[in-house]
């Protein structure tokens, strides 16, 4: 910790400075921006930095707790804490674009749950950062604005669409970050970034205020530097919300205790066959060996599963999402939010036509009414899985971070990259993902797949294998990885 | 109306939409007390379709449309949802309103009309309404107050074949959702809206059962009298058409009241497709056996039961009846059952309730003095009839002196009858009843 710039610090471990009184809210905010100033201009994780929104509310911070000593975490348990935010979710008073021409220059005038619960529990927000438009894509090149670099390497991809997100936590810009996920966008970029992601259970975490990409499917969830940091705030933002009624009425556990009540060698874990006989990249596939090799050392129980082959999500997710999408934009009609229909992007486009042409009258029950079926049959054979196994391990990327405009090359880029993503996305269920060594100076990442609302499961997998290995340690040389 | 017609029969079908007057709009918390209120001063994100703004149900309108479905011997679907229905207009926040399409909270229904004849209710379902546009100066304004407003929305088959019928059975909609307080049903406030879907066949398609290969429905219709105009040109147009050999158009028209005309809209053929498809935000609604006999107990007594127990129980005269199942009289059935369980003769206690205005506000306690009392100047009509006619019947002469102008000699009778009634008789309503009976 000693060895540690602030803004390089993890959440618990701001936590223990600021309430041992040896540093500040304002030394810790300001830490953050000077690395913005010093490495976005390569990086360009953020669309837009609230510089004097978060020093204020540093300022704040540090007078609460000055007059409330400890007790000033009580009821706001991130009081102080600087983090970044993805720029679908609603921030009332601060441009919210979703990275999008149409939506430039709207500031919504209202909060979203999340950012919300996160401002009531003290965080401070230092700004917006960059995206697929409306979360289409997996690489942050759809953005309509600029493609953001991953900071281990500027000339490769961070993932996305919560690229801005996890480059900033990797990039340390930000002491952790918020994105959401539909299948992939937040575990995506936090394995190519070498972050831990946690992408909840469907209906865990509020979707109030969160630019709807594909409503059955939309979670929101953090990007952190370690496991333990993602439970903290899985503690704050999950929970039944009145505004979203998909959220789940089921009580939030304290994340941060998972590891009492569950120990990777009593657990017993499945890998799908499906999962790992596929196309992997040769560095993936050596860093996921070993790594399940490494874990049968530590003593935990594999089992080898068989379940629905990969094909089947992509084709259900790609039909579902597109359907949703084409809906859900349709209310950017060009007569609000001051600009036309002219400025939307090829991406979101293709899915608008794509989504209308699998709803409308005669294809509805060959595309969109078959895809929910397969869903359930999904659904059931996940259900089947976790009668044998508590959970499942797979790797969470197939391949490592590739060039950047590798996606104009790939029209279904991302849905294949997000291949180990897509089914439990579809089926609703929450996974991690944490990183599992580097290869060729790039992350590598597993992730640990859990029934439905398994918060707390497979949180405590994340927490208990950073415990016994450093890879999450490793962060980008940023001096030599920007100076290119 | 057979003139209008000629040798053609009437196919009329009737999709009618309330607002149901919770106290919140559908999917929102937004005060639903929109009417009179400044443009937009009723709005929030998510009636606003604002970008990540999500909705919740009303489950107190979900309640209320399904009472309107249980009264009017509709099944109640135990397994609903709401559904997206896309469309693209100025006061469609969403570029979707968020309807109900194949999982309507009440299906196949109906009501008896006074005919006898049957009126069959297709389903009963929920969903949000549209902004509201106005025109001015050449541009457009969209007032979202009543954006998002709980709308019900009754469609019956194409089962009427004259007006009247489908105008008894509007009205007795109206009547309904007042009575069971499901919503105000102020046709001028917007509260209450009729679109008739109108097509004619001959004879003997009726015959066979067959439907005209069209219909053309009117759209946003607000009174009942419209309606019958509407419907009454709109049968004028079209037989004008099929007597030409024509087939008419399938499409929607509207009804300009000025010139009392309908006006096409647009047609179906080129009607959007709607891309249904089930309104992911809302997780679908499942009730239970419980709750739907729950909802069966909150139904109050409908007026035709009401009417039946009135006329068994009191022995009520129908016209006093008539009266007394308005859902506006209701207080007075109350008051009329409390009063007839102290034995008062509920007959006169009603046409006392229905007739002097003065007896409505009364206490039971004030109301039954007031009534023996009453009772004491004898102003039972029977009883006094009865009375005079025996007085007159006695005095045959003194009758005649008074047919012979000779007036002073009602003085008399007066006295008599006040004799016979030990002065219980009400003076004035006897000498009313002499003269009468003279």
């Amino acid at each position: 910790m000693h060895n540690k710039n602030l803004n390089e610090l993890t959440i618990v471990e701001s936590l223990t400075l600021l309430k041992e009184g040896k540093i500040s809210s304002v030394e810790l905010t300001k830490a953050c921006l000077d690395q913005i100033d010093k490495y976005d201009n390569k990086i360009k994780a953020y669309i837009t930095v609230t510089r004097d929104l978060a020093l204020e509310q540093a300022q704040t911070a540090d007078a609460q707790i000055q007059q409330l000593g400890i007790n000033a975490w009580d009821s706001q348990p991130l009081l102080g804490i600087p983090y970044s935010c993805k720029d679908n979710f609603s921030t009332k008073g601060i441009e919210t674009t979703a990275s999008s021409n149409i939506l430039k220059g709207y500031i919504p005038p209202y909060e979203s749950t999340v950012t919300q619960k996160l401002k009531d529990a003290g965080a401070i927000l230092l700004g917006k950062t960059n995206m697929d438009a409306f979360a289409h894509g997996s690489s942050t090149e759809t953005s309509d604005f600029f493609t953001t670099k991953n900071p281990w390497n500027v000339s490769t991809t961070p993932g996305g669409s919560s690229g801005g997100t996890a480059a900033a936590v990797a990039a340390n810009m930000c002491i952790f970050g918020i994105g959401s996920e539909t299948a992939g966008s937040i575990r995506g970029p936090a394995a190519w970034c070498g972050i831990t992601g946690l992408k909840p259970s469907y209906g865990r975490v509020s979707r109030y205020g969160v630019i709807a990409m594909a409503s059955s499917t939309d979670s929101p969830g953090p990007l952190a530097k370690t496991a333990q940091d993602c439970a903290l705030i899985a503690n704050i933002i999950a929970g039944k919300d009145n505004l979203d009624a998909t959220t789940a009425d089921s009580p939030v556990e304290n994340y941060l205790h998972s590891t009492d009540h569950y120990s990777l060698k009593t657990l017993k874990i499945g890998i799908p066959k499906q999962y790992i006989n596929i196309e992997l990249e040769d560095g993936v596939r050596t860093k996921i060996e070993d790594t399940i090799a490494f874990l049968k050392d530590y003593g935990v129980t594999f089992k080898e599963l068989d379940m629905l082959d990969t094909k089947y999500s992509i084709a259900v997710y790609t039909i579902l999402q597109r359907s949703e999408v084409s809906s859900n934009l349709a209310r950017l009609d060009g007569i609000r939010y001051g600009q036309t229909r002219d400025s939307f992007g090829t991406e979101a486009r293709n899915r608008m036509m794509l989504g209308a042409y699998t709803l409308s009258a005669g294809y509805y029950d060959a595309y969109y009414a078959k895809a929910q079926k397969v869903r359930t049959l999904i659904i059931e054979d996940f259900a089947k899985a976790f009668k044998e196994v508590d959970l499942i391990l797979a790797p969470t990327m197939p391949n490592l971070a590739p060039k950047v405009g590798i996606s104009e090359s790939s029209p279904l880029f991302g849905e294949l990259a997000d291949v180990l993503q897509e089914p439990s996305s579809i089926a609703g269920l929450p996974a991690v993902a944490v990183p599992c060594g580097t290869y060729n100076g790039l992350p590598v990442s597993i992730q640990f797949i859990g029934p439905r609302l398994s918060e707390e499961l497979v949180l405590a997998a994340g927490i208990e294998y950073q415990k016994i290995n450093t890879h999450h340690l490793n962060f980008p040389d940023l001096e030599r990885t920007t100076n290119v | 109306m057979t003139d209008l017609l000629g040798n053609y029969k009437l196919v009329l079908g009737l999709e009618i939409h309330i607002h149901v007057n919770t106290k919140q709009k559908m999917f929102c918390g937004c005060d639903a007390n929109i009417y009179d209120a400044e443009p937009n001063t009723h709005t929030c994100p998510t009636c606003l379709g604002l970008p990540g703004a999500l909705p919740v149900p009303n489950y107190e309108a979900v309640k209320k449309t399904q009472l309107l479905g249980l009264a009017t011997d509709c099944q109640l679907n135990t397994n609903s949802k709401f559904d997206r229905k896309h469309y693209f207009y100025p006061d469609l926040s969403k570029g979707y309103q968020i309807s109900q399409y194949k999982e309507p909270l009440c299906e196949h229904g109906k009501i008896v009309l006074s005919s006898g004849r049957i009126a069959e209710i297709e389903r009963i379902h929920l969903e949000e309404d549209t902004a509201k546009s106005k025109h001015e100066n050449g541009k457009t304004l969209i007032d979202f107050n009543k954006g998002g407003m709980p709308l019900m929305e009754l469609v019956t088959t194409p089962c009427f074949s004259n007006i009247d019928d489908a105008v008894e059975f509007a009205k007795m909609v109206r009547d309904l959702a007042r009575y069971l307080n499901i919503s105000e049903a102020d046709m001028e406030k917007g509260q209450m809206r009729i679109e008739p879907n109108i097509s004619l066949r001959t004879a003997e398609m009726e015959r066979l059962d067959e439907l005209p290969p069209y219909k053309v429905e009117i759209k946003n219709i607000n009174s009942f009298r419209f309606m019958e105009k509407a419907v009454k040109c709109e049968i004028v147009r079209q037989r004008g058409i099929l007597e030409t050999g024509l087939t008419p158009e399938q499409q929607n028209r509207g009804y300009d009241e000025n010139k009392n005309v309908t006006v096409a809209q647009r047609s179906k053929e080129e009607a959007h497709d709607y891309r249904y498809f089930p309104e992911p935000d809302i997780p679908p609604m499942i009730f239970s056996e419980q709750y739907i006999e729950d909802i069966k107990k909150q139904l109050p007594e409908l007026p035709a039961e009401l009417a039946v127990r009135l006329a068994t129980k009191y022995q009520l005269k129908e016209t006093q009846i008539f009266e007394l199942i308005k859902s506006e009289n209701k207080d007075l059935v109350q008051k009329l059952e409390e009063l007839a369980s102290h034995n008062l003769d509920p007959v006169k206690v009603a046409n006392l309730l229905l007739n002097k205005l003065e007896y409505r506000n009364l206490s039971t306690e004030a109301f039954i003095q007031q009534y023996n009392k009453d009772n004491e100047t004898m102003d039972d009509a029977d009883m006094l009839t009865q009375a005079v006619k025996k007085i007159l019947a006695a005095n045959t002469e003194i009758v005649d002196q008074y047919k012979n102008g000779k007036e002073s000699v009602l003085n008399f009778l007066l006295g008599q009858v006040m004799r016979e009634t030990k002065g219980k008789a009400n003076p004035e309503i006897t000498m009313q009843l002499i003269k009468e009976l003279i």
